[in-house]
């Protein structure tokens, strides 16, 4: 999430930068397409972890980043419209990572550990059993 | 005229991105649990595993053909109209693709997220 909201960070300083000093173009050109590289990696590590319907949406979260770095960092105007897109992303977001039916959905990680607890159950119940 | 282009060259890009997602996300799933296979085989094992793993590569392409349309895109709109509509319907696109090629469980929930990220989405590029 970081290295996406980074990724468009190292863009904005670049088309910054490309009309005003041409030399240093290229090392922004370089952190920048790293930092992409970064963002493509860490995608694919969540990708394998969880579903593409809950990766998708909490990847977003770059925009909204992008907007408080624009507002904070470059001063940049943001207009209340754009607010409430940054509200309706966050809220979003928080709609499918927080909340109890996480556990319900079957993403894989989560599957992985439900079926664990049942093959710990199972276990306590046989040998709960031999007690007997 | 100059709309029909830009809106197949949108439709273009959302096509493409979400092949690109399904194949990506498929790959990931064949590859597995990334942490846990690095521990087991090593980091550069795993590189090799995703970079061979055909998916993978189908997927990368895809994504490469939804860059290109969107340069063709911005050739023909505004940025403003065409970076808002790509991306929101992408997540809108995502969740029906990822229903039905990944059988992924697109509940309630994960649809009013995808639909809310897409607004947001969709006020905050444009």
């Amino acid at each position: 999430m970081l290295s996406h909201g980074m990724k468009q960070t190292g863009n904005i300083s670049l088309h910054h930068l490309q009309g005003v000093i041409f030399a240093v173009l290229n090392p922004w050109v370089a952190i920048g397409i790293l930092l992409l590289l970064a963002f493509f990696a860490t995608y694919m590590m969540a990708l394998s972890w969880a579903d593409l319907t809950y990766v998708l949406p909490a990847t977003s979260l770059g925009y909204v980043l992008l907007a408080l770095v624009a507002r904070f960092l470059l001063h940049e105007h943001v207009s209340p419209l754009r607010w409430l897109g940054i509200a309706l992303i966050t809220g979003g977001v928080g709609f499918i990572a927080g909340g109890p039916e996480l556990t319900t959905h079957p993403a894989p990680h989560a599957d992985a550990e439900s079926k664990q607890t049942a093959d710990e159950s199972r276990a306590t119940a046989i040998a709960s059993r031999g007690e007997r | 005229m100059k709309n029909v282009y830009t809106w197949s060259a949108i439709f273009a890009i959302v096509f493409a991105s979400v092949v690109g997602d399904v194949l990506l996300a498929r790959a990931m799933k064949q590859v597995g649990d990334v942490g846990a296979l690095r521990r087991r085989v090593g980091l550069v094992a795993v590189i090799v595993r995703t970079l061979g793993n055909p998916y993978f590569l189908f997927g990368v392409t895809a994504m490469a053909v939804a860059f290109f349309s969107l340069l063709f895109a911005l050739s023909w709109g505004d940025v403003s109209l065409v970076a808002p509509a790509a991306a929101s319907l992408t997540f809108i696109g995502n969740a029906v693709a990822a229903k039905i090629f990944l059988h992924e469980k697109v509940d309630r929930r994960r649809w009013i997220a995808a639909s809310l990220v897409a607004a947001g989405v969709a006020l905050l590029a444009g």
